[in-house]
């Protein structure tokens, strides 16, 4: 597996550059992923990240319609958040694995 | 050897001209999925695919009991088409798969399109259709952006790396 250094860390990703290991992951990691992605976060951002993390740890499947019923964004707003990737890239930088649904 | 590189699809216009729950359910999904990937996305509802974006009737949409060989009950056995025939079972198949859709997180038909237009794809209805079938543009879902003849929907799907689909 490869790595690569976020704000002075080494973190382990896969080819597709989602985190291998999300303990690994802090808020200043998850900005330069933005980054990188041309994205620059906000709290708003961060709220939808930590919903993700949480979600992920108890096993959830996660769909945009889950983050939609989540009271923090609506769907329009999520994909105003993260352009051409609602849950791709929202998932990338909320350091968890490559979203596996297809909704 | 000349090396062939792939560029991404950036524009899908899908069609779909049948009213059952699977056929619209694959437009919705290959639609909405689309639109998740940031592929532009334009969605053609024609013929019974019109059910789909009724008010009327796109609650009500029911998968075909009969003539389908692939239809099983629950635990692979089989599933007579005379059976299907039965009044009632057609609805019960029908309850049974959008409560199995459900599950896995797939929305009603109109929450559907609203998800697929909250991310910029847009929908669209056969005007011929429509014609045919006496419908008028307020008996369709208020994310219906258009009704379109087949010439405008042609004009729609021009551009480089653009596919049409038809379900």
């Amino acid at each position: 597996m490869a790595t690569k250094t976020y704000a002075g860390q080494t973190v382990e990703v896969n080819d597709e550059g989602y985190m291998a290991d999300p303990s690994q992951w802090n808020k200043e990691i998850a900005t330069e992923i933005a980054k990188e992605d041309g994205i620059e976060l906000t709290d708003k951002h961060f709220e939808v990240l930590e919903f993700l993390r949480a979600a992920n740890e108890k096993g959830e499947t996660l769909t945009i319609r889950r983050v939609g019923k989540s009271g923090i964004i609506d769907i329009k707003g999520l994909y105003q958040l993260f352009p051409g990737g609602p849950l791709k890239l929202s998932s990338k930088c909320a350091g968890i694995p490559k979203p596996a649904s297809c909704v | 050897m000349a090396e062939i590189k792939e560029s991404p699809l950036k524009k899908v216009c899908i069609i779909c001209a049948k009213g059952a729950i699977e056929d619209v359910y694959a437009t919705l999904v290959m639609a909405n999925g689309a639109v998740m990937e940031g592929i532009e996305t334009k969605v053609f509802f024609t013929f019974f695919g019109l059910d789909a974006i009724t008010k009327k009737q796109m609650k009500r949409l029911k998968t075909s009991t009969v003539g389908n060989p692939a239809m099983r009950a629950p635990g692979g056995l089989p599933f007579p088409t005379i059976l299907g025939m039965i009044p009632g079972v057609e609805a019960g198949v029908s309850a049974m798969m959008k409560s199995q859709m459900y599950k896995l997180d797939i929305p009603p038909v109109d929450e559907f399109l609203e998800m697929i237009t909250a991310g910029g794809g847009e929908i669209f209805a056969c005007k011929l259709a429509m014609d045919m079938f006496k419908l008028e543009k307020e008996d369709l879902h208020e994310e219906v952006k258009g009704v379109l003849t087949v010439g405008d929907f042609y004009a729609m799907c021009g551009g480089e790396n653009t596919q049409i689909i038809f379900t």
